[in-house]
Formats: structure tokens, sequence, C-alpha cells
């Protein structure tokens, strides 16, 4: 490994109105080296980011690049300057084709026209270098998300001249696609390119990093080097104690779930959506639904929810039949639902915590019993503390707040309203270990409490963690269910894998 | 000097001081230039003076740029407000012949409630964007405004009609009470129940408002329905002003004047949040222009161009990025 120095930053801070989120960071990328930047939600490594790339501006600090000071005031200079980078979310124009939102804003000219053969030529290469053989005159949109989070790292290699910023680039993809995205980023750092490399996974930072950069609350906790640095020390690095891994078994052994029924599905199904299905929910139970990408989970929630109609089937709670079900209607018998996507169902960016928190409790309340603004703070300043939401204030915008305490708005928004059943689409994706154990707590004294929990989630660890039974779902049906001493990753893995006994039958129903 | 600086910041936050300080440097300018601007004189216990012209003639314009600020916070537009003001007043006026005062004004305001109802449905139900469904009635609004009035342009004499644009009640013109009880009416629905939340939440996120439990639809039709019957409230008052109605003419582009006085008062057309009262004040901007423009004697050929520099000027005074290089340069050049 070369010593070069490509990008250096000392002493960086930055403040926004009422938080220190940088206080003197240092951090320093050497040529040819995969470095992760890791630390929970809130602990600063976005805001970084965000000032390697010209988002913001540093208030305080050095940033050098190759030994010049730089002070980027715009992503595009940073990119100018050949800082490149591929965020969590794909910030592509999908209504383009690939090579278009490969070259958009830099289009090869011929005559002052766009040259479409050498652009197009040119996408086909770039892609080959990443082993992506796809036509490159398709809309964007056609492909799946994965291909298109390639195809903006293609475009942010082209574009960088050493430095490649990576920010959670795998939450959307599978196994394979991690394996295919950390191939290139291996074949990268060999042409001596440096890559910062943010992930929640921890396997995924002692696969392919070098060094190891920690921060916590805004401020710089070390520079490891990855091999040196065993993974219980980096979480106890991370979460600033030490951290039991057994901690959360222990606490599921002391509940018990109770025989009552409270919601039954039966034959619930959506044409296209998922095959028909059953499902029975007791009373403080906490009910986990596997499945690869695209099994059908986060429709069997959206079913039940009544986002998406069903096309037959009934949902049962107590004596009460529901054909036609509607967000309004789960609201009052008492769900709660926090979608997968968060920003884009979840949370109103624009407006405070507690407006957001409020705003279920208000619709079930309905227009004309309004809760008082001094009321609102109340409550809002409540779960704010039950749920440790770091935040100066019940007034700041929900989008100010990290990912994992927008999470944690979320199910405040829904604990308000005194919930039966609270349905989670991966509560804990994007959340660093120190929020997602909490999370997970919560899911448990929740449960404890009497409310009944359905939960979704891609981490199967999470799932045999948290859950008093697990449905198992495969290519759109119910395949299986397990529960108590049957769970463990590998009979789910299995499940999914054979399909289980039960497939061909499910099978003959959906035909 | 870093206590009036950090005061100066804690000011500037609220969104209102913008278009109010636009207005002050409007009024200070007339206070220069036109001579007898704020002069107030009490003719026979009612007051007269260019102020309380402003007022009079701004009723029909704060009245419909409040409704429209309804449909800005949905990330809306409605661009028929024009076309229900003549339909409106052509049919109050069309009612007067052989029916009572109250029926004629119920008349109009309830075919305003029905054209926003209908803008509400293409919108919501059908999910056609805005501009386009509110086009429709734009277009076919003069038309229908037309069909009432026969063609013609129509003239009342009904003294209670026409007390409602021209009367004067304790001092003040009667138009400007109706302003201030649509004004309070709707900010008391902003902040005394949980329209002004499930408005400015669906606005800024419709999927997120509606896993919360919002009905969306029902949020859009009844702010179309609002900006619906505003729109007619003003073309009552409008044509009483004038005693007639022409079904042409009427409130022709005005519907510009209230997304400006919308814009000017801090409302985002993006949607999400909405100021009532910057609304208002960007009304009575608008309006006070047009009268300093008239008193100031620019030929009629040049009032656009003159209205759109200081339309120019403001919105770039409201603009955080054209701030930002103002302060940006200061400091270049004290360093």
């Amino acid at each position: 490994m070369s010593t070069k120095i490509l990008l250096q930053l000392e002493g960086v801070s930055k403040e926004f109105p009422g938080v220190k989120a940088l206080s003197g960071v240092d951090l320093c990328l050497r040529k040819g080296e995969i470095h992760a930047l890791m630390g929970e939600n809130g602990a600063g490594k976005s805001t970084l980011i965000k000032v390697m790339t010209g988002v913001y501006k540093r208030d305080s600090g050095v940033m050098k690049l190759n030994g010049k000071e730089i002070q980027p005031k715009s992503p595009l200079e940073a990119q100018q300057l050949g800082i490149s980078t591929v965020y969590q979310e794909v910030n592509l124009c999908p209504n383009l084709s690939v090579a278009e939102n490969i070259f958009i804003g830099r289009q090869p000219r011929k005559w002052g026209m766009i040259d479409w053969e050498t652009m197009n030529r040119r996408s086909e290469e770039l892609l080959a270098r990443l082993d992506l053989y796809i036509d490159v005159k398709q809309q964007l949109s056609m492909y799946s998300v994965a291909i298109q989070q390639m195809v903006a790292i293609a475009r942010a290699v082209d574009i960088s001249s050493g430095i490649l910023i990576l920010d959670e680039p795998t939450s959307s993809l599978d196994t394979n696609e991690v394996k295919q995205l950390f191939s290139l980023m291996k074949k990268l750092r060999e042409e001596g390119m440096g890559i910062l490399f943010v992930t929640h996974f921890l396997d995924q930072v002692y696969e392919v990093t070098d060094r190891i950069t920690v921060l916590r609350n805004g401020t710089l906790v070390g520079e490891y080097k990855t091999e040196e640095l065993s993974r219980t020390q980096l979480v106890s690095h991370m979460i600033g104690r030490e951290w039991n891994p057994d901690e959360l078994s222990g606490e599921k052994s002391n509940k018990t779930a109770s025989a009552e029924q409270f919601l039954r599905a039966n034959g619930l199904s959506k044409k296209g959506s998922i095959n028909p299905f059953d499902l029975t929910i007791r009373k403080g139970e906490v009910l986990g639904l596997a499945g690869l990408l695209g099994s059908g989970r986060t429709e069997i929630a959206r079913l039940i929810f009544g986002i998406d109609k069903s096309d037959s089937g009934v949902l049962e709670l107590g004596e009460e039949k529901i054909a036609a079900m509607s967000p309004q209607k789960a609201i009052k018998y008492g769900f709660g639902f926090c979608p997968e996507d968060r920003k884009v169902e979840g949370i109103v960016g624009e407006l405070t915590i507690r407006e957001n928190i409020i705003l279920a409790l208000q619709a079930k309340n309905g227009l004309f019993s309004y809760i008082q603004t001094k009321k609102q703070k109340e409550i809002a300043q409540e779960y704010i503390e039950l749920l440790k939401v770091k935040t100066p204030g019940t007034e700041q915008r929900i989008d100010n707040l990290s990912g994992g305490n927008q999470q944690k708005v979320i199910l405040a928004r829904w604990l308000a309203t005194q919930p039966r059943l609270l349905i989670l689409d991966e509560p804990t994706r994007g959340i660093d270990v120190g929020s997602k154990t909490e999370i997970r707590k919560l899911i448990f004294n929740l449960a404890a409490s009497g409310i009944s929990i359905l939960i979704i989630s891609a981490e199967l660890e999470e799932l045999v963690n948290c859950c008093d039974r697990i449905v198992v779902l495969r290519d759109r049906v119910q395949i299986g269910e397990i529960a108590g001493s049957d769970m463990n990753e590998n009979r789910i893995m299995q499940m999914i894998a054979e399909g289980a006994g039960v497939y061909g039958k499910s099978g003959v129903i959906g035909a | 000097m870093a206590s009036l600086a950090s005061s100066v910041r804690r000011v500037t936050k609220y969104k209102i001081v913008w278009p109010l300080l636009a207005m002050a440097i409007l009024y200070l300018f007339n206070l220069i230039v036109v001579p007898g601007f704020f002069k107030i004189e009490v003719i026979d216990g009612h007051l007269y003076g260019s102020l309380v012209d402003v007022l009079n003639r701004g009723t029909p314009l704060i009245i419909m740029a409040i409704g429209m600020a309804l449909v800005i916070a949905l990330e809306g537009i409605d661009i028929s407000v024009g076309s229900v003001l003549a339909i409106a007043g052509s049919m109050a006026i069309f009612m007067l012949e052989g029916h009572s005062l109250w029926v004629a004004i119920l008349a109009s305001l309830v075919i305003g409630l029905l054209c926003g109802l209908w803008n509400g449905m293409l919108v919501s139900i059908l999910g056609i964007q805005p501009m386009v469904a509110t086009l429709i009635l734009l277009t076919v609004g003069r038309g229908i405004a037309q069909l009432i009035t026969n063609g013609q342009i129509l003239t009342t004499t009904n003294k209670g009609y026409e007390f409602i644009g021209k009367g004067y009640f304790l001092g003040l013109p009667f138009a400007v009470y109706i302003a201030a009880a649509v004004f309070i009416i709707i900010y008391l629905l902003k902040t005394k129940t949980a329209f002004g939340l499930f408005l400015e939440a669906t606005g800024a996120n419709r999927k997120s408002s509606e896993y919360a439990g919002v009905k969306p639809r029902a949020i859009f039709m009844s702010a179309y329905a609002i900006c619906g019957l505003l729109a007619a409230t003003a073309g009552i008052i409008y044509s009483s002003n004038l005693s007639s109605a022409d079904a042409n003419n009427a409130g022709l582009w005005y519907e510009l004047d209230a997304i400006l006085a919308v814009v000017i008062g801090g409302t985002s057309m993006r949607g999400g949040r909405f100021y009532l009262g910057g609304t208002v004040i960007g009304a009575i901007f608008i309006q006070s222009l047009t009268t300093t423009i008239y008193s100031l004697g620019v030929p009629p050929e040049s009032i656009l161009l003159v209205k759109a520099f200081v339309v120019i000027l403001v919105c770039l005074i409201q603009s955080d990025a054209f701030r930002q290089m103002l302060t940006f340069k200061r400091k270049v050049t004290t360093s």
C-alpha cells in the first residue's frame, strides 16, 4: 500500500443552529486504499461528506487535496477538483437513457451537436469495466435499483480523478450485487484510487476496507487499521460503551406472548402483488415476515394497512370482518405503519418534529378536535425523551435529523396514537448499531405492553432475535412458518432456497 | 454591532419581514414623491384618500389571494379565479332581476363553490395537473359568464347590492370588513382546527400524510372549493362596486395578481408552508403599487413595465440566494 496522501482534513468543524455537527474532525485518505467511515446515526458522517463535496461550507479547519488547500463551494466544484460521490439514494434521472445519465452535463460533441455514437460507445466501455453489460440506450428506469446504483458509480469513477466517496451504496443491493461492487472497489484500489466507504454493515467493512475512521457525536474517535481492530472494539468505539451481543437474547426469553388472537388475515390477496395468504397475529406477539426482496413482504404490510386494496379475502379483527381496508380505517382500528422508504412515505420533511409526531393522532381525532399547540408540544417532548431522539427541541424541522432519529420520530407518531398493532417495514434499515439496539429493545417493550407487532426485515438475524414467530415468503407466496427453537437463520434460508414442502400446494392456489 | 446583526438575523427568519420591507420602501417613496398620498379626508363621516382607496380597491384581490394561498400550499395553482369572479358577478346581477338580494348573493356564492369543486375534482380525483385542470375553467368560464349575461353588460340599481362594494360602514368601506372577516375565518380555520396542519402536511408530502391517516382528496377538494367560494365573494364586491357585470373584462388577469400576492407573501410555489398574513400584505402591496403608478402619472403604455420592474425587485429581495450574494460581496469589499 502506498502512503501518498490524497485528501487530508484537519480540525474540520461545522455548526448548525443549535447543533454542533462536527468539531475538530481529522480524516486522511491515502492513495490506493479503501477507507471506512463509521459512526452511529448523527455521528456526523453525512455532514463530513457534505463538507468534502462542497454541499456545506466548513466553519473552520483545513482541507487539503494533494497538499494544496481547497474550499469547494458546490458539488460541481468538488467534482471538478476530482472528488466524486455516490449517494445512498440514486441521484440520477430515471427518464434519461443510461448513457445520457453517465454523460449528463458533459456530453461529447461533434460540430456542436451531441455525439451519440461516442457517448454510447464510451458508456459501454465504462460499464464493461464494471462487468456490467447492458443496453446503454435504454431508459434508466428500466433497470433495477442495483444496476442504477452501478451506473451512478460508473459515472462517478469516470469523473473522479483519484477520489471516490461511496455513501452507503450497498443498502439497496443484494448479496451478489454487493460482491460485484466489492470486486470493482478492489480493482479501483489497485489502480491507485482512494475510496471513502460509508456503510452500516460491519461484515462489509471487514471484507473490503484497509482503514477505519470512527466518529461519534461529531468528534473523531480515531483512525485504525482494519486488521488491528476487532469487531467488538469497533462497535464499542462507535457507541461509546461496551457492547454485549447477548444483551438482546436475554431479554427476549423474559416475555411470553398471550394466546388471545388480535388479527386474522383470511386468504387476502392482490393480483400481481401477493398470492392469497393467511396470517394470525396474537395480542402482544412479534410476528416476522422473512423473504428476499420482491417476495411479497412489503405487499402484505400494504394490504393489511389498506394502502393497496385486496382482490379477495378478509381481515378479521375480533368479531369484525373487514373486506375493504384503507389507511384511515386501519388507524381507527389501532394500526400503525412505519413504511420502508422513510423519506418518501414516512416523514413530512418541511414540517417540524412536533407536527410530524402529532399528524397521525390528529388525523385519528379528526379535523375539528384540534390538539392545542401546547398539548402538542407536551406530547412531542414526551416521545422525544422516551425514544431518546437527538434534537435541540420539538420545533426543529424533521429533515435536519439523521436517519435513525427520523425513524424514531415516525415510531413516536404511531405510539402517540396508542396503537394495538404496529407494522414495521425495515425499521432499522440504514440505522447504526446503537439505534438498532434501541429500536429492537423498544419492540420488546411494546410487545410486552400488549401491542402486536408485524415486522419485516431483510436482516434474518434481526428477525430471529426479535420475533416470536416468522412467516417465510418466496416469490409472492407464503411458503411456511417457524417458531420457537426452530427459528434460526439457516433454517429460514433453507426454506427460501427449497421453497419448503408447502410451496407446491401454494403454487396451485397461485396458479 | 454584533447584537444588532444577530437581532437582524432573528427578525429576517420570519417570512413576513420581506413583503413588509418592500411595502415600507414603497410608502417611503410615496411620502417623498407623491404629494398628498397619505392625506385622509373626512367627507360626510366617510374616510377618503389614496390609502383608503388602496384598501377599498384591493379587497377583491385580498380575498382572492387568500383562497389562492390554500391552493398553492398544496403545490397547486388555480388560474381560473378571474373567470370565476366574472361568472359570480354576472350570476349575482342576473339574479337581481326578479329575485331578492339574498337569493342573488347565495346563487353567486353557490356557483363559485361549484366551480371550485369542479377544479378540485379534476385535480384530486382525476389527477390532472392543476395548471391544466384550472385552465379549462379559465377558458370556458368567460363563456359561461357570457351565457348568463346573454352577451350583454348587465347593470343593476339595487341599492342593497351596491352597498357591498360602494357603501361605507363606521367610516370605512364596507368591503374592507368583508375582507377582514374572510381573513379571520380562514386564519381560525388554519390555527384553531387541524386544517392548517393537514393542508401543509399534504402539500409537503402527500404520500406520508396519506399513510398517517390524512385524506388528501378531501383536503384538495376543500382547498379548491374555498378558493372558488372566495373568488365568487371577490366577484360580488367587484361587480357591486361597478354596479355592472362585464363577462369579458371583469377580473381580467386577476388570477396572476393573486398568485403574485401569495408568492410575495412568502409562500413557496412548491407547496407546504403557507402564510396568510404575508398573502394579505402581498395583495395590499400590489394594489398600492398600482395606485402609486397611477398617482405618479406614468403613461398608460409604460404601467405594466414599471410594475414588472418593481415585482422583479421584490422577488429578488425575497430570494435567499440573492441576499447571500449581496452579503458575500460586502464581505469581499470590507476584507
